[in-house]
Formats: structure tokens, C-alpha cells, sequence
């Protein structure tokens, strides 16, 4: 154990004054520290992308960035995707095509397509499938996944 | 209202699930709790000469830390398969090891400490003194010793019937194959967890975290550890994957109980990735030395297979199923009139195995269609022809499998038309005219090729489950089970079946599962069995529950049960429609307790029954493959795949689908990019998903599926027969016939998967 | 798999970062820049640094820019930052095409182009950019800055020229001269995988034939380099078929392939032999 640090993360807008190690995951501080267990942990080594969370917008593996090294930045996680009742197009297009079974990769897919439509809105077939290709799932063989990232692309552009 | 049953509504788990909602082991938590960190065997095979835990006591945060010594009276992780087999019981695995490891990962010492990061730190300071001992790392070398006197064949296990030296004595053709299927696993996404908490209040000792057969491992438990059934309650929450390997009993699942009662407080572990791929059940390992015997027509006389098992360190908790599965489903749906098989069911220094989604099928497939492709080549036959010929016709069903072993169970294939899927799927796929596009492109210097593998699965063996349905005041329903949900959409299932039967909005119903203490028996979900068993069971129950919900309304709505109906939760007379109505509501109310109206009935609107069937389903599916081998590199591209299946009848086609897509992304897996691989000394090559791939959406080709309901099953009123393993079953048989057809030499593809490192070796060597 | 405690720093500018590095790098102190690589290797407490120093936070470290004829890349420039051309004419869609092989989508918003020269893996894309085009880097410390010429930066599979007490601030790469036909090819077993062995190519052409010709190799040895053998090859030659094939003949003849248990000396040959010839085709225009 090394000294503890007083920080402030700030999670879907809302700021967390957090007591944390250095060595503490910025994943397990959104989970622990925050409460915020909507993001999964699937590896603790960068690979699968399950606590993939939008770093100042940007899809970023929590489990490879410390805590402390997050002050001041804009950290957004599923919780934040849904307002009030009122589901995000990716959530809706999740739903509508069956692009989940165990649920447990979605939240760190939910979070990597938001961020790659949010950067891309235009972004092509081809390089949708290059973004997405980041994340692991095991239940769906992805097919779904495309499916409903792609008709939710095309929503938020109409929409 | 629309029937539900065999449409691909959306599902009821994914509100929660999509909101980041969900509840998996990490997420819970109970006050005061410890967490556990497992100090692991860094060795293969070793004797533990000592164990010093006194560094990691002296650090601070860090509650107790235990040895073998401290849990003696512990007895090892008991089968919940197998029960009978006195001899594979020395080879169960210890809670924690005593004297001697046999895998890396092999738990020696548990710390217990205030937080994660701590009992990581402790667990790094248990100083253990091993004397390290020869590994044995493949089931196919000499045996060794597992204990003193005790050798590392644990079993030499057989499956025969008919007269396998008359057949390969009358045989025109003799082929001989020497196969090995790669060692690999589920690896869901979530890794293992497990949660124990003392009430000591209650004198219930509560295991959360749970999956997959929740009351068996109940069971299993209270043996374990002298307790009786109310003691033990084991809760299933949403789980992140299954595959077989998750939900099954492991050590630490008993040592987080054993702890949470002896020191007091809540005990946590959750599982880390490099321990998962350690320690989890593997499976699939396994050599064949396979032989068939032919008439001049590829007609089979006669199947011979000697199989060596790779059982990895210990006998898990299914003893020796898989060997078995893979023994009994290895003529699988062909018209074979001898057999014989023989495994050597052998321990080796390696993460222990069992049962990975369709085990002892995808090898026994695998296995069988490589056989079959082999005649045809050998014989100059077309592939399909030869299949053609020797699959059991459709009017032999039922079909029986009689073994010569008494204690071996006959299997009774249920209802079928296996040529029928096979032309179908063929016809879908264009395989004909592939045989000329394809031509044409190997003309042209391209190594393409198509192949196919057929199969059998089974699923929904009893013996029986039940399930509770209970309506309330307001007409909302609860569904309980028995059964288990990995994600596979069992919550939607059940309620599908419940809405149609009682004739209410699924959306209204609640399914409850994996919770011991809501009902006393259930059969989980393993072996491709919930939609049918548990299923079953809640179609039983739905009736008769409507059946007493029809009773009280007749007598509240003047009208004879049979002249009403339920529709959408209310309750009016069919011929009239602007009669009369009562919803179920309104009748739970007049049910309660003390009701005037009950009669001789008894209170409340609810019901219990069982689904008994007397036998296994066995579904059947045709898998093709077309993919392209680069020569330079050796790598595969898979262009297409196809997934074809009966499924008896589909409850939710779009949850078929998923599961079938799902499936055969894991079967590419296996067949092209997962292995489990060890080097001579025992030391896992494969302890991270930078190491073990796990496909991505980069490899995933679109999986085409076709999903038939030509042959609905007779021994259960729905038909039902079963999804979950359809998809990945005869993947490494169809990749390995195309890559075979591609480079243009049969028989190439001796060994799942098939890296690009292989292939090009087996291109090298042929001057290719 | 929770790293082991490390005490932290986030100095501000280069010259604080240099002041801390040469107080904590003899008792442990490790750079932190993307953490992509070093953080994985902490989960695993196979690296235990004893400290930290974060260099995310110096802005002077962003500098991506064209200066005398080299790309100045600072130290904290992510691999995203390659994803739109950074140059004009092909060095920048070349290192577009590499950026897309280097891990994932989200490993690139937060891994940088010096960290992977630092890090120096064998089958780094980056590392392989910067041997084969002469790339330089600029390292400092307490006791001054120096500059590093690629091939004697790298010294082996994650071990470069740099002393512990030095960060390395800046990578300058070369812009090819207009006309410089450049190509790069890789194969891994799944996307975003660590390459088995990467190809890349470079010449420029002068009356038909093929000048200032570079062959590098990359994931195949213990660290990419230049190919002598397959350059002389090439020189001199019209870039057609044939010259190609021999030149990926000496290639495959001319590496001390790396193996281990899944890859034998052999494989590795096939591959670079194969992979050279596609990455001087894929160059041709």
C-alpha cells in the first residue's frame, strides 16, 4: 500500500471527490469508488475491451489508465447513454436487433460505437467494421452487433 | 393477442443489460467483506515441500491466510456426474493442494485481505518450497504416476456394438486416420466469481455468483460439507457467459463458504483473466486413432476409434462425460452396424478438462467426417454421395443405439430427415454451382475449397423439472425454475411458452431462476437442456394453472370453463365477444385466502407441476464451408459459412439465430485460432487473450443459418429440440474438409486448429 | 492482476520530467507515456516500477509537424494521430495505412508513436517505420540531449540505446523525396494482433530503374531492420516481378528468424519471402 491520493473524477458529468491509490484502475475507480458497476472488467489487460468508457470523447481502455491520471477530464460510461426513460439509438438498435445475449461486453461496445459515431458519424462499412473489430464477444459472433451499430449510425444521422 | 411462441419478439433481459443495469458476481457486495486471492502453483507437477505464510500475515490489511492444513477435514470437489465411479474418485481435486500440485494454477495457499489490490500484494509474499517432478503433458505418452500407486490412466473406458472384425474383415477399403482435436474453451467474457456469506441467524450459509446448476451444486454442497439442504442457499445472478465451463463447482467456490462461516465475514473472489485461463475447465483434447472399414460402394461395415483423452491435473466434477459423449456420438448420423471404441481416460500435468459447448461432439464429429471425406477420396466418390449412402433414412426413426456395455446407456434417436436438411442446405448454399465457380478460381492459382460436416446433438434428457407459476392481485406473473440463465435468453423462452399456454402478455411475466431457496428442485441449464426440460415444465404448468383460473371464472362468469378463453390476462366467454369479463387479476383476488367464493377449491391462483420425458431429442444440423488459403502465409479466410438445423420448433427463431451465429464464431475459433498450448515442461503458453485468440469481428465471416422444423420432436408437446450447440458442433469437421479441398490434398488437416504456422508447413512439405 | 504500488509524478514541462526521471530511474522509476504496453506488463507484475513519471500532462510533448524535411513526432503524439495523412504526398497515407495495424481503435487514441520506439517489440510497425526510412530520435536527461540515429536506437527485443535516466522527447523521420514509392504489408493471426512478420518497402525511380531502394523487416528477427542482401538485390532493377522475387528470396535467406513454440525458423522465412514481395508490389505505382 502507498499513500493514498485525494482526487476528482468526473463521471457522466457528475464529480466524484475520491480517495484512491496511484495504482488504482481507472476502471475499478468507476466502479468501486463511483459506483458506476455498468462498466465490466474482461481482462485488466487491454485486450478485450469490455471497460472500454469515452475519455474526453475518445473509446479508451479504463483498465490501462490509472485513476489519477484522470483528473479534469470528461469520463462517460453506459450509465449515461439513456435519458431517463428514454434509450439511445445504439441501446434501441442493441435491443431491436439482438445484439446482446450475456449483456456483458455491451456496455464496453455501447461506449466504443458511441465514440466511434460521435467522431465518424459518416463513417463507412468498412471502416465501422475496423473500429469494432477492437472489442471481444463470445455469445454473439458479432453479426448483430454490426447490424445495430450500423442502423443506429444511420438513425442519429436522420434523426 | 398474437401468439408469442416461435416469433422472434424482443427480449425481456435486456432493459437492465443495456442500461450498464446488470448484476454479475463483481458487482456484488456484501458489508465488511474480504477478498480472497488464490496463491497458485508456478509448476506443472511438484511436491510441496512448504508453505511459509508468515511475510503475507505481517502485511497490513491482511485477515488470514490459509493452507490445505487449515481446511483438513475438507474433503475434495465431489462429481455431480459420475457419482457411481469408485474409480475415479482418488483423482478429484483438493480444495486447496495437499503435498503435490498438478497444474500451473493448482490452488496451494488462500489469502484473505481487506481489499483486491492487498490480497494481491499478500498473495505475492506465501513463500511455497516446491521440488518440482517430470510432467507428463500429453495423453498419448507413457503413462505416469498421479499418487503413490495410483497411475495416471484413470480409466480405460468402451463403447461397442455389433462385429467389428467381421466388418473390417469383409471391407474393400480400409481407412485409417490419426486425428487430434486442439485443446480450448469456453472463455466467456466474465470471468468465474463467487460471493459467500454467513447468516448466522439462519444458519444458511449463501453462495452468490452462481450459474449454470445451481441445485446440483447446492447438492454437491451440503455433501461436501455435512450440511443439510436449508442450509445452503446458492444464488444465480446475471452471468456473463457460460459455454459449460462457468457454473460448474470449483474450488474456490466451496473455500469462499468454508471462510465466510470460520472467519466471520463476507468472503469475495472474482476471478482474474490469467487465472481463468489457468484454472477454468478446458476441454477438447483429445488424439483419435480412427479406422473404417468400406464396401467398394463407400457403404461403412465398420468404425474403430482408439481415443486418448487429455483429462489435464484432475477429475472435475463431470468425471468422465465428455469421453463418453464423444464415444457414443462418434457414428452419429450415419447407419453404422459395428462399433468400437476405446479411450484411454488419462490424467495429464494441465488445467483439468470437462464440458465446453457440444462436448465430445465437435471432436466426435470432427473425427467421423474426416473418415467420411477420406472414403470418398480414396474411392473417387463425390462427398455428398457417400454421405448420401450411408445416412440413416427417415423411416427408421425411432432410431436405437444399442451398446454391449450394461452400464452404457442405448440412445433412441427420436424423429428425423437427414437427407432432406442435407439437400436443403446444399441447395441454399449454391454447392453445386460452387463446384464450378470454384474450379474455375483454383484454374486461375487460387486455393479454394467447400466442405461440410454433418451431425447429431442431443439434448433435453431428463429425468424431469418442475416449475412454479403464481398470478397476483394486479394479474402479473411469476414464472419459477429451476433452471439457469448464461444469456442465452431463458427468462424470454420461458416466458414465451407461459404467455401462450395461459394466454397472457409474455411481457407481464417475471421468470425466476437459479435461486435454490425459491424452489427446491432444478435441473439448471447444461447439455442443451433448459428450453426443453424446464420449458416443458412451465408449458405443463401453465395449463394447469389456466386450467384453474378457467374453473373459478366459470363459476364467477355463469359460463361452462370450456366456452372461455384468456386472452391478454382477461378472461371472457370465446363465442361472445362483448360478453362478460374478468381479468386474471380480478380472479388471483377471489382466490385469496378466506375468499367466499373459493369452495372446496384451495387458495391461491398458482400452480406447480413436472415435465418428465422418457427420453433424449436429438437435433441434427449440416454445416458448409467455403474458404481460401493464402499460399504465401498459410493463413485461412473463411468466405462463407452455413449453419443448418432442425431444431424441432423454434420458441424464439432471432434467439436461434444468435445462438447458432454465436456457436460457430466459437467453432471457427477452435477450428482455426484458439489452443490452449503447453510447452514440455507443463508451463500454459496461452495465459492471456493476447496469447488465447478469442475471435474478433475481423475473422467473423457472416454466417449464413438455416433453421428447419421438419422433424419436431415427439416426446414433448411443443416439438422442442434444442439450439444451443447446433453452431458450433461441425465446424472443425467442415473447415477441415475445405482447407483439405483447397490445397488440394486430402487428409492434409490432421490437427484443430488448423494456424497458419501448420498449414504452411503441410504446403512446404508437399512442394506446394 | 492489480499492479503493485508505485508512488506517482506529473511534472509539467521536459525539464521537470527529466529532474524526476533522474531522481527515481535508479530506484525503479519507469516513463509513463500511452501505457498501452507497460500497463499490461504491471497487471501481470511483470513490471513493478517503483515509480511513475506521467508525461501526458507536457503540452510541448504534443509537436507533430513538418521542419527541414522531417516529420518532428513529440513524445506524447498518439497513433491516432496518424489516422488522416500528416504529410503531403506518401509518407502520410503510408503512415495511415500502418497506423490501422497497430493494436485497436481505442489502444490508438492513447499509445504513442515514441513509446513504441522505446518499448522497441520486435514486431513494433513504428519501430519498423523508423529503421527502414533512418529515423532519429532525440533523448534527454540531467545531463544533456543527444540524438540517436534509428538503427543504433534499437538493440534487441525491448532494448534500445536509452539510458534509464533518459526521456526520449522527440522521433524525426525523414520525408522521402518526392516520387518515393513506398509500401507496407503485415500478417498477423487476428486483426490488431502483434505482426508474425511485417514488409516494408522504398525506392524511388530513375530512368526505369529502382534508386535509394529500402527493404525493411519487421517482427520477424529480434528487431526490424534494413535488409542489406534484398536491397542490392533491387538496385538498379526495373521493379517488376522477377526483381521483386529475388529480392524476397535474399530477404527470407538473409534473416536470424526469432522463434518460439508456435513458429519455427522456417515460417518465418515463408513469410517474410512472402511479404516482401507483396510490400515492394504493393509500393510499385
Amino acid at each position: 500500500m502507498t499513500a493514498k491520493t485525494d482526487i476528482t473524477l468526473t463521471v457522466n458529468g457528475r464529480d466524484y471527490a475520491v480517495t484512491v491509490e496511484p495504482r488504482r484502475t481507472l476502471a475499478d475507480a468507476i466502479r468501486e469508488d463511483c459506483g458506476q458497476t455498468g462498466t465490466h472488467l474482461g481482462c485488466e489487460h487491454g485486450v478485450c475491451g469490455t471497460c472500454t468508457v469515452l475519455l474526453d470523447g475518445q473509446p479508451v481502455r479504463s483498465c490501462l489508465l490509472f485513476a489519477v491520471q484522470c483528473q479534469g477530464k470528461s469520463i462517460r460510461t453506459v450509465e449515461s447513454l439513456a435519458d431517463g426513460d428514454d434509450l439511445h439509438p445504439l441501446q434501441e438498435a442493441f435491443v431491436k436487433h439482438h445484439a446482446l445475449q450475456c449483456g456483458y461486453c455491451t456496455p464496453g461496445f455501447l461506449m466504443l460505437a458511441a465514440g466511434i459515431l460521435e467522431n465518424d458519424p459518416d463513417i463507412n462499412d468498412a471502416d465501422l467494421r475496423e473500429a469494432l473489430s477492437s472489442n471481444l464477444c463470445r455469445c454473439t459472433g458479432y453479426a448483430n452487433i454490426v447490424k445495430a451499430v450500423r442502423a443506429a449510425a444511420d438513425d442519429m444521422k436522420s434523426g | 393477442m398474437d401468439k408469442v411462441l416461435g416469433k422472434p419478439v424482443e427480449r425481456l433481459e435486456d432493459g437492465p443489460l443495456i442500461r450498464g443495469r446488470g448484476r454479475y458476481a463483481g458487482d456484488i457486495n456484501f458489508p465488511h467483506q474480504l477478498h480472497m486471492r488464490m496463491v497458485r502453483s508456478p509448476h506443472a507437477h511438484a511436491l510441496i515441500k512448504s508453505v511459509d505464510t508468515g511475510e503475507a500475515l505481517a502485511l497490513p490489511g491482511v485477515f488470514a491466510v490459509w493452507t490445505s492444513a487449515d481446511i483438513a477435514e475438507l474433503g475434495p470437489v465431489d462429481f455431480r456426474a459420475d457419482r457411481a465411479s469408485e474409480i475415479l474418485k482418488p483423482y478429484r481435486q483438493p480444495v486447496l493442494a495437499k503435498g503435490r500440485v498438478r497444474y500451473v494454477g493448482d490452488p496451494v495457499a488462500a489469502v484473505f485481505a481487506e481489499d483486491p489490490y492487498t490480497a494481491e500484494d499478500a498473495a505475492e509474499l506465501v513463500a511455497v518450497d516446491y521440488e518440482e517432478l517430470p510432467a507428463i503433458t500429453r495423453a498419448d505418452q507413457e503413462p505416469g504416476e498421479f499418487d503413490d500407486g495410483l497411475g495416471t490412466e484413470a480409466a480405460l473406458l468402451t463403447h461397442t456394438f455389433g462385429d467389428v472384425e467381421a466388418g473390417f474383415a469383409a471391407a474393400h477399403t480400409v481407412i485409417e486416420l490419426d486425428l487430434l482435436t486442439g485443446r480450448h474453451s469456453g472463455v466467456p467474457m466474465e470471468t468465474r466469481g463467487a460471493i459467500g456469506v454467513y447468516d448466522a441467524a439462519a444458519d444458511v450459509l449463501e453462495l452468490h455468483g452462481a450459474a449454470k446448476v445451481p441445485h446440483r451444486n447446492r447438492d454437491t454442497l451440503i455433501g461436501m460439507l455435512d450440511l443439510a439442504p436449508g442450509q445452503v442457499h446458492v444464488y444465480e445472478s446475471h452471468v456473463g457467459g457460460g459455454f459449460g465451463i462457468r457454473g460448474e463447482l470449483y474450488p474456490e467456490d466451496v473455500l469462499v463458504l468454508v471462510a465466510a462461516k470460520r472467519l466471520g465475514r463476507p468472503v469475495k473472489w472474482i476471478e482474474d483473466r490469467m487465472e481463468h485461463l489457468m484454472c477454468a475447465n478446458q476441454g477438447r483434447e483429445q488424439r483419435h486413432l480412427a479406422r473404417i472399414a468400406v464396401d467398394e460402394d463407400g457403404r461403412i461395415l465398420a468404425m474403430d476409434d482408439e481415443i486418448f483423452h487429455d483429462q489435464g491435473g484432475y477429475v472435475r466434477t463431470h468425471g468422465s462425460n465428455v469421453a463418453n459423449r464423444t464415444m457414443c456420438m462418434l457414428t452419429g448420423l450415419y447407419d453404422v452396424s459395428a462399433f468400437r471404441a476405446v479411450a484411454h481416460f488419462r490424467l495429464t500435468n494441465k488445467t483439468p478438462c470437462a464440458t465446453y459447448r457440444a462436448p465430445g461432439r465437435f471432436e466426435s464429429t470432427y473425427v467421423r467426417e474426416q473418415l467420411i471425406d477420406a472414403i470418398a477420396a480414396e474411392l473417387g466418390i463425390d462427398r455428398v454421395a457417400v454421405r448420401r449412402r450411408n445416412l440413416i433414412p427417415a423411416d427408421a426413426f425411432p432410431y436405437r443405439l444399442a451398446f454391449d456395455e450394461p452400464h452404457v446407456a442405448d440412445l433412441e434417436f427420436d424423429s428425423g430427415d437427414y437427407e432432406l436438411l442435407m439437400d436443403k442446405a446444399l441447395e441454399a448454399f449454391g454447392w453445386k454451382e460452387l463446384q464450378d465457380t470454384l474450379a474455375r478460381r483454383r484454374e486461375a492459382g487460387e486455393m479454394v475449397g467447400l466442405g461440410i460436416g454433418l451431425f447429431l446433438e442431443e439434448g433435453g434428457r431428463g429425468p424431469s423439472d418442475g416449475a412454479r407459476i403464481s398470478v397476483d392481485s394486479q394479474g402479473g406473473v411469476e414464472v419459477v425454475t429451476g433452471g439457469a440463465s448464461l444469456g442465452q435468453g431463458f427468462e424470454t423462452a420461458m416466458a414465451q411458452i407461459c404467455a401462450d399456454a395461459l394466454g397472457v402478455d409474455y411481457k407481464r411475466i417475471r421468470v425466476i431462476h437459479g435461486q435454490t431457496d425459491r424452489i427446491p428442485y432444478g435441473i439448471g441449464a447444461h447439455a442443451t437442456r433448459a428450453t426443453v426440460l424446464t420449458g416443458g415444465a412451465v408449458h405443463a404448468t401453465a395449463l394447469t394453472l389456466r386450467a384453474k383460473a378457467l374453473d373459478m371464472a366459470a363459476e364467477l362468469l355463469q359460463s361452462p370453463a370450456d366456452a372461455l378463453n384468456i386472452d391478454d390476462g382477461v378472461i371472457g366467454k370465446r363465442d361472445d365477444p362483448g360478453g362478460p369479463t374478468m381479468t386474471l387479476g380480478e380472479v388471483a383476488k377471489r382466490m385469496a385466502p378466506g375468499s367466499k367464493v373459493l369452495g372446496d377449491r384451495p387458495p391461491g391462483l398458482w400452480a406447480e407441476d413436472f415435465f418428465n420425458p422418457a427420453e433424449t431429442v436429438f437435433p441434427y444440423g449440416v454445416h458448409l464451408a467455403q474458404v481460401r488459403v493464402d499460399p504465401g502465409t498459410g493463413g485461412i479466410t473463411v468466405e462463407r459459412f452455413m449453419v443448418a438445423y432442425d431444431v424441432g420448433r423454434a420458441v424464439n427463431p432471432a434467439m436461434v439465430e444468435g445462438q447458432l451465429v454465436g456457436g460457430c464464431l466459437q467453432g471457427l475459433g477452435g477450428a482455426l485460432y484458439e489452443e490452449f498450448a503447453y510447452d514440455e515442461r507443463g508451463q500454459p503458453l496461452a495465459v492471456t487473450l493476447a496469447d488465447y485468440l478469442l475471435p474478433t469481428l475481423g475473422e467473423a465471416p457472416e454466417i449464413e443459418c438455416l433453421i428447419t422444423e421438419d422433424a419436431p420432436s415427439p416426446l414433448n408437446p411443443l416439438g422442442i429440440k434444442s439450439a444451443g450447440e447446433g453452431g458450433i458442433n461441425g465446424v472443425g469437421a467442415a473447415i477441415a474438409g475445405a482447407v483439405n479441398e483447397a490445397i488440394g490434398i486430402p487428409g492434409a488437416v490432421t490437427r484443430l486448429p488448423i494456424t497458419p504456422q501448420r498449414l504452411k508447413a503441410i504446403l512446404r512439405a508437399a512442394g506446394k | 492482476m492489480k499492479p503493485a504500488a508505485f508512488t506517482y509524478h506529473a511534472p509539467g514541462s521536459v525539464n521537470d520530467a527529466v529532474a524526476v526521471l533522474g531522481d527515481v530511474a535508479a530506484e525503479g522509476g519507469r516513463v509513463l507515456a500511452g501505457g498501452q504496453s507497460l500497463v499490461p506488463t504491471m497487471a501481470f507484475r511483470l513490471a513493478t516500477p517503483a515509480h511513475l513519471v506521467d508525461i501526458n500532462g507536457i503540452a510541448e510533448l504534443d509537436r507533430l509537424a513538418v521542419d527541414g524535411g522531417q516529420l518532428a513526432i513529440g513524445a506524447c503524439v498518439r497513433h491516432a494521430a496518424f489516422h488522416q495523412p500528416v504529410t503531403d504526398g506518401r509518407l502520410g497515407p503510408l503512415l495511415s495505412h500502418v497506423a490501422r495495424h497497430i493494436g485497436h481503435y481505442p489502444i490508438r487514441q492513447r499509445g504513442t508513436f515514441c513509446g513504441s520506439l522505446a518499448q522497441a517489440d520486435p514486431a513494433s510497425e513504428w519501430c519498423l517505420v523508423a529503421a527502414t526510412l533512418d529515423a532519429t530520435v532525440v533523448a534527454e536527461s540531467g545531463r544533456g540531449r543527444r540524438e540517436i540515429a534509428a538503427a543504433d536506437f534499437i538493440l534487441g527485443a525491448m532494448t534500445t540505446a536509452l539510458d534509464e535516466d533518459e526521456l526520449l522527447i522527440e522521433a524525426r523521420l525523414p520525408v522521402p523525396p518526392e516520387g518515393t514509392a513506398l509500401g507496407f504489408v503485415e500478417f498477423s493471426r487476428r486483426a490488431g494482433d502483434f505482426a508474425l512478420a511485417m514488409a516494408l518497402a522504398a525506392y524511388r525511380l530513375e530512368d526505369g530503374a529502382m534508386t535509394d531502394v529500402r527493404l525493411g523487416i519487421g517482427g520477424a528477427e529480434d528487431r526490424p531492420r534494413r535488409i542489406p542482401e534484398a536491397e542490392e538485390a533491387l538496385a538498379g532493377q526495373a521493379p517488376e516481378a522477377q526483381a521483386f522475387a529475388a529480392a524476397a528470396e535474399a530477404a527470407a535467406a538473409a534473416i536470424d528468424p526469432m522463434e518460439d513454440a508456435q513458429t519455427d525458423a522456417a515460417y518465418r522465412r515463408d513469410l517474410v519471402r512472402a511479404l516482401s514481395q507483396r510490400a515492394l508490389e504493393a509500393a510499385a505505382p
